[in-house]
Formats: C-alpha cells, sequence, structure tokens
C-alpha cells in the first residue's frame, strides 16, 4: 500500500478513533452506565463525574505509561542483564564492564565538557543578544534571524558546519571559512590579538563569574546565615557542592589560560579542524551553540521585558551607568528564568547525538554517551552496557527531574 | 528606557553595529549552504562560496574550434569563433599560446606563431586565427587564458536531486516519506494531549497533582531509554520496523509537552465562561469541543509547530522504529547523513540535500514563528 495513503488512513483512524472514542465514553457513561435519571439521580451524576475524567485521561496515561513509563524500568532491568545469556542476571557486570573501557570514559569527559560550556555560551549569548536586540528599532528582525537555526535539524546544521570546517590542500584555494580564515593569521600582532588575548578574556570572564557563584555559594556558610539561607538539611551540603564545582571550574579555566597563551599554533598550514583531538569538540559545540542561543535569547529577551520599569528608573535616578543597571538590577531579577534557560540547554545537551553521530561519529575523541550508547545499542548488539549507559543518561538527568517537579509542585501550591 | 535616560547616540551605534554582527555571524553558515547549493561541483571545489559573489578571475586551458571548421577568406585560411562555450560570459584580461607563459598578450594583441599562423584573440573570447596555408590535424589549438566570470549560479542541483527519477540518491523519496512520518504524528498527539490536558486543568479528581507531577518529570526523560524496550515491544508485538511504529513513538515522546503546554494555557482560561456553561446544562464533552478547543488555539498551533519541527528534523527515532534493511522508508535526516559518508566531498549534492531538508522547517518558522514564541515562553517562564 501507497505509505501516503496508509499515513492518510492512520490519521483518520487515530484522530477519528481519538473522538470516537472520547465522544462514545461519554455518552456510554452518562446514558446506559449511570443515567442522569430515575430514582438515582443524584448518586448516578456524581458517580458519572468521579469517573468521567479518567475517561478524559486514559488514552494519555496509557501511551505515557508504555512510551516513557516502562522503558525505564525495563531498561533498568535490561542494564542488569545478558543479553547473551538469554537474559540472565548479572548484577553490575554491564556498568562494570562499561567503566573499564576507555571509549565510556572519554564519553564521559566530554559530555561534561559539552556541559558546561554550551548551556554557559548559549545562555551569556541568548542573554547578551536579548539585552542588544531589545533596544534597537529593527531588534525583532533581528531576532528572528538568530532564532532561525531553531527550526534547523542537527543533521542539517551538521552539513552547515561541515563546510565551513573542510579542509583543502595547502596549495588551493580553501572553502571552508574556518580554514580561509585560518591562513589569514601569520602569527603577527593580530594573531596574538584574536588567538591569545581574546580567548584568554573570554575564559577569565567565565573564572570570574564562576568566583562570583563561588561566592554566593559559600557566603552564608562562611557568615553562618545558613538558619536564613535555605534552612533544610540539604542546603549546606549542595552549597558545599555548588562551591566545589564553582572551584573546579576556576581551577580549570586557570589551567586553560595558561596553555592558551603558551599553545604553539600552526599558522599558515590549513587544519583539518574535526581531527584535531581535544578541540574538535569545541567545533562540534558551535553547532549546538548556533542552535540553542536563540532559544535563550527569546525566553530571555520576554523575562527583560518583565522587568518592572520603576526599578530600572529608580537605578538610573541613582546614577547607575547602563553596565549596573544590566548586571545589578535586571540580572538578579531575571536569575530565575536564567536557571531555567541553563536546565532545559543542559537537558538538550544530555541528549546530543545527531551532531556528533553526523559530524564526526565518535571518532577522533568526540565519543558523547548518545553517541556511545547507540554505538553499544545498534553497531555492538550490546544491549546490556548499551541499557546501562542509557541509566547513566538518566541518572544525569534526574536532578533537573528533581529540581523541575519540585518547582511545578510549589507553584500549584 | 533610551526615552528616561537619554542614552548617548555612540552607545546607540555601538549596540546596532553589534547586533549587525551577531546576526551576520548567525546567518553566515547557512547562507553559505544556501549559495552553495546553486553553484556547480565545479565551482564549489576551486573558490570558497563568499567569493562566488564576485567575479572570479581564473587559468584556463582553452581549444580554438577544429581545423574542418576553416573557411578560405581573400586567398587566406581562416579559423573563427568564440573560446567559451555557448552560453557563457567571461572577460579575457591576458592570455597567452604556451604553458610556460600564459600571460604573454592582452586581449586584441596578435600572436604570431610562424607556420601555425597567427592568433587574435579578443576580451569576449572571439578569436581569429589566420594562416596562409591549410590548417591540418584533428584538434583546435590550445590558448591560455586568464578569464574572470561573473557570479554564476544554476538550479541544475536542484532539478538533479528533486526531479530526476533515475538518481537513486535523490531527495524525493526521502521528502514524501518524511511527510508520511510527520503529519500523522503531529496531529494523534495533539487529539490526545487535548483531552487529557482539560481534565487536569478543570476536573476535580484525587490524583491529579500527582499526574502532573509525572507528566513534568517525563518531560525531560532522555528517549534513549525508550529505544530498546520499546523497539523489542515493537517486535514483539508485530508493529515491526515501520510508520505505524513511529507514529505510535513519536506520540508517546511528544505527549508530556503537550500535555504541559495546553495544561499550563487550559488552566489560564476564564473560569465564567466554563461554570456558566455548566449552569447553562452543557456537559464536560460539549465544553470541551465547543469552548475549551476554540479557546486553546494559540496553545494547540505551537505544540503542533514544536511537534512538527522536532518530528521533521528527528533522526535517531527514525532510525531505530523506521528505517528497515530495505532502505524504502528512508527520511531525509537520514539520506543525508548516508550522503555525507559516501559523498563527503560533493558539496553540491550536499548542500542541496540538506537544503531541500532545511527549506520546509523554515518555511513554518518564519510563517508561524508567533505561536512558536508564545509556546516556548509557556512552556519555560512560569
Amino acid at each position: 500500500m501507497n505509505p501516503a495513503l496508509q499515513g492518510l488512513i492512520t490519521i483518520i483512524v487515530g484522530v477519528g478513533g481519538c473522538i470516537g472514542y472520547f465522544y462514545l465514553s461519554n455518552q456510554f457513561l452518562d446514558k446506559v452506565l449511570f443515567p442522569a435519571r430515575g430514582k438515582h439521580i443524584g448518586r448516578n451524576i456524581n458517580r458519572a463525574n468521579m469517573i468521567r475524567p479518567w475517561l478524559f485521561l486514559f488514552p494519555a496515561i496509557f501511551a505515557l505509561a508504555l512510551y516513557l513509563g516502562y522503558p525505564v524500568i525495563e531498561t533498568l532491568r535490561l542494564s542488569l542483564t545478558d543479553r547473551s545469556l538469554d537474559g540472565a542476571f548479572v548484577g553490575l557486570d554491564n556498568y562494570a564492564q562499561m567503566a573499564s573501557e576507555p571509549k565510556f570514559w572519554e564519553a564521559m569527559r566530554n559530555n561534561m565538557l559539552w556541559l558546561i560550556v554550551v548551556p554557559a555560551i548559549s545562555t551569556a549569548f541568548g542573554l547578551l543578544s536579548a539585552q542588544l536586540t531589545d533596544r534597537i528599532a529593527w531588534g525583532n528582525v533581528a531576532k528572528s534571524f538568530i532564532f532561525m537555526p531553531m527550526a534547523i535539524s542537527f543533521v542539517g546544521a551538521a552539513v552547515i558546519f561541515k563546510l565551513i570546517y573542510d579542509t583543502r590542500p595547502a596549495n588551493q584555494d580553501q572553502i571552508g571559512v574556518l580554514n580561509a580564515v585560518w591562513l589569514m593569521f601569520e602569527g603577527g600582532p593580530g594573531s596574538f590579538l584574536f588567538l591569545r588575548l581574546l580567548p584568554a578574556a573570554i575564559v577569565i570572564c567565565f573564572a570570574l563569574l564562576m568566583a562570583y557563584v563561588f561566592y554566593l555559594a559559600l557566603k552564608p556558610l562562611i557568615r553562618r546565615e545558613s538558619a536564613r539561607a535555605g534552612g533544610s538539611w540539604w542546603a549546606v551540603p549542595l552549597r558545599l557542592f555548588a562551591g566545589f564545582v564553582a572551584a573546579w571550574m576556576i581551577w580549570l579555566s586557570a589551567k586553560s589560560v595558561f596553555s592558551v597563551l603558551s599553545a604553539e599554533f600552526a599558522f599558515g598550514a590549513p587544519q583539518t579542524w574535526l581531527t584535531l583531538p581535544f578541540w574538535n569538540s569545541f567545533f562540534l559545540m558551535v553547532v549546538l551553540i548556533w542552535i540553542q542561543t536563540g532559544f535563550a535569547m527569546v525566553i530571555l529577551s520576554a523575562a527583560l521585558r518583565g522587568i518592572p520599569e520603576e526599578t530600572i528608573e529608580a537605578a538610573i535616578l541613582d546614577g547607575a551607568n547602563p553596565f549596573q543597571i544590566f548586571f545589578k538590577i535586571k540580572v538578579p531579577q531575571i536569575m530565575g528564568t536564567i536557571v531555567v534557560v541553563w536546565t532545559t540547554i543542559t537537558l538538550v545537551v544530555l541528549k546530543v547525538f545527531d551532531i556528533v553521530f553526523a559530524m564526526t561519529n565518535g571518532q577522533w575523541e568526540t565519543q558523547v554517551l548518545a553517541n556511545y550508547m547507540y554505538d553499544k545499542l545498534f553497531r555492538a548488539n550490546d544491549w546490556g552496557v548499551g541499557s546501562a549507559s542509557a541509566i547513566v543518561i538518566m541518572v544525569l538527568v534526574l536532578p533537573i527531574l528533581v529540581w523541575n517537579v519540585y518547582n511545578a509542585r510549589k507553584e500549584m501550591n | 528606557m533610551s526615552s528616561i535616560a537619554g542614552t548617548k547616540s555612540g552607545l546607540t551605534w555601538a549596540v546596532q553595529i553589534s547586533v549587525v554582527l551577531l546576526v551576520a555571524l548567525w546567518l553566515f553558515p547557512t547562507v553559505g549552504l544556501f549559495v552553495s547549493s546553486f553553484r556547480t561541483a565545479d565551482q564549489i571545489s576551486s573558490s570558497g562560496w563568499w567569493a562566488s559573489m564576485l567575479p572570479s578571475e581564473r587559468n584556463e586551458t582553452l581549444r580554438t574550434a577544429n581545423p574542418d571548421t576553416q573557411v578560405q577568406e581573400d586567398g587566406l585560411w581562416v579559423i573563427r569563433g568564440n573560446l567559451f562555450e555557448a552560453d557563457r560570459q567571461a572577460e579575457i584580461s591576458a592570455w597567452g599560446i604556451t604553458s610556460q607563459d600564459i600571460a604573454a598578450y592582452t586581449p586584441g594583441e596578435t600572436a604570431d606563431m610562424g607556420e601555425d599562423g597567427r592568433l587574435t584573440v579578443e576580451a569576449n573570447g572571439d578569436y581569429r586565427l589566420v594562416n596562409e596555408t591549410e590548417f591540418s590535424g584533428r584538434r583546435g589549438g590550445r590558448v591560455f587564458v586568464t578569464a574572470s566570470s561573473p557570479p554564476e549560479f544554476t538550479l541544475d542541483n536542484y532539478r538533479e536531486m528533486l526531479f530526476d527519477p533515475s538518481n537513486r540518491e535523490g531527495m524525493t523519496k526521502a521528502f514524501f516519506n518524511t511527510l508520511t512520518v510527520v503529519i500523522p504524528a503531529t496531529i494523534i498527539p495533539i487529539v490526545i494531549a487535548a483531552f487529557a490536558a482539560y481534565a487536569l486543568a478543570w476536573m476535580r479528581f484525587p490524583g491529579r497533582a500527582l499526574l502532573i507531577a509525572a507528566v513534568v518529570a517525563l518531560l525531560v526523560v532522555p528517549l534513549q531509554l525508550a529505544l530498546i524496550p520499546l523497539l523489542k515491544l515493537h517486535l514483539a508485538v508485530g508493529i515491526g520496523k515501520g510508520y505505524l511504529g513511529v507514529w505510535l513513538a513519536h506520540t508517546g515522546f511528544g505527549l508530556p509537552l503537550a500535555i504541559y503546554l495546553l495544561r499550563n494555557y487550559m488552566v489560564g482560561l476564564p473560569r465564567d465562561i466554563i461554570e456558566n456553561a455548566k449552569v447553562d446544562g452543557a456537559t464536560d464533552f460539549q465544553i470541551f469541543v465547543k469552548i475549551i478547543i476554540p479557546l486553546s488555539f494559540p496553545a494547540l498551533a505551537s505544540f503542533a509547530i514544536f511537534q512538527f519541527l522536532w518530528t521533521w528534523n528527528d533522526l535517531l527515532v527514525a532510525m531505530v522504529f523506521l528505517i528497515d534493511a530495505t532502505g524504502e522508508t528512508t527520511v531525509m535526516t537520514k539520506q543525508i547523513v548516508e550522503l555525507l559518508g559516501t559523498r563527503g566531498g560533493n558539496w553540491e549534492i550536499l548542500a542541496t540535500a540538506a537544503f531541500v531538508s532545511i527549506a520546509v522547517p523554515l518555511a513554518v518558522f518564519f510563517a508561524l514563528q508567533r505561536y512558536l514564541v508564545r509556546g516556548l515562553l509557556a512552556g519555560s517562564v512560569k
């Protein structure tokens, strides 16, 4: 049968079936099961109203349970069994085997790098472009162009950026933009400015931001104000953890500033960017940053507009300059939204698969967890280790899941 | 804000310029692919796409016409014609007759080649080769030219990738397969989610808060977890790999967002309308169909766009649940990945294929951006 026809039939059957189900089940409830007449009319109406929500919810609950609930449990079970032994229970063997593979640790390390870099830069760029575009007349046009990559598939973006990273032999014209730009650097002052000072400055900015986070996280502990700051039992370890992460970031930043300032660059030779170990991960991250910045910008721009005008007016009257207004008045007021944007992009990063699959397929030390899992499941046919790595992704998502549920419940109350 | 503070114009200019740079930076990659898809393979591999906007100067080796075409004029043997192919516009800045010195002459000059005759080449490629004796041989003589061609674009790539039925790498089939996946996978979750969202927003029953929390939790469950168990399930119940499986999978994966978005929107609808309708004797089903659905149109539209973009751009779900060994049901994203593997250097094919798959989401994006933004805001800013 022609797939288009099959699709049409599915739409009709699916949509018609859903509507028919909802209509008929309601009719059945009202007319047959608990008719709103006779001597038990009151009781019947009450009963019908108790059942009706479940009629409305049944298809959704069924689909959610089958397509998202059941797989979580089943994956957990599969990760504890061995496929080649007919699904015998093997305890944590799969996890042990996974932990002994260098490729897994490479994927973990890269994923952590992605988790730091992509949300940070996307949010920063998003905030910057939101702030800038809100102040000009053609801001909406500018916004929609920055937002546009959102509509482009990861695979399409991979093709777009592969063209940018393309390499030709040294004696030919370069057709990839990056190599064409690279060949303009020859080691002079311009190269020093753009390849050493600028990156170092960006990393130092990041380190300063982290220092601020460190300060925010640990201030209540040092000043013994923990009773005021949250007061829950988990607040102290959480703050310690945040402080530790921030300190670690500062240490990493210091190391990379040093390496950027002392690195030897191969000027004049075209580079195959996607095979440069370590740096190639960053070239893949650029793709995701390019896509996600628009998302961050749209959300943050709405949040910036929601800031009460009076607070800004008051700051201006008090003589604050635009930078003070931005960092001391606006940013603190939209902190909640920044966290939402950050976590949302973090979720996307944890699941990133298509970009790596299409651009390098995990070669040249660019492996990430989602692609590692795909490799295990469908190339090596090792469902045990594949499921184990899926569970690792789930565990990484778990804090965000708990945080979201916690917030949603708070909101409803 | 500028009206309050009377912002300095220098700062305004700095903002304007930064935004221009930012937009340019963000558009540049896509424009590169777009321009490349209109260039021939030769053009792409000989110069960067940014050079295609300007006239390009190249060294070329061309030939005069065969000696068969010579005519006799005033006792001289003459071959005349144009060095370039019929419909090509180019301007010669220098030319030569040996590969050692390819820029020996300027246009309009005459090169004396001894017993081979005298050659005059004009800037537009017209040449005249004259000799006292008859020309012999099978092929014309070589002429080395430095020619600058005006920007030149072609639709051939698209013709080949879309309308050439003999091209096994064409995108037509994949395009329709993608469409077949996308439409049911967008519509069905909306119907299911709308009913569930109404129940979660406006009906009172025990366990409601728990269900909402569950939806929020499922919102972030990585679909990677679902691949193996569901594939096993599909194979066990006989759905196997195919459209039905991928429709069901996309429905399941899209539901949490659909329910979440629609519920958030429906909760905000005015309570009076719904209660008045109840007082007037409307059943829940009637309220839902006649009041809630029409009022929720913006939320329905924003979810529809999300789901459309997501299913159109999806690779992983299609690879796992749809595409079998025969490859008959391949979708565009998969087709492009295959092309990246087999035709890694053929940018005219890759660029065109990618742009065919990007074009529809981009059109949807620009046409319905308003709803997309509204949906994003409803989903995140709360």
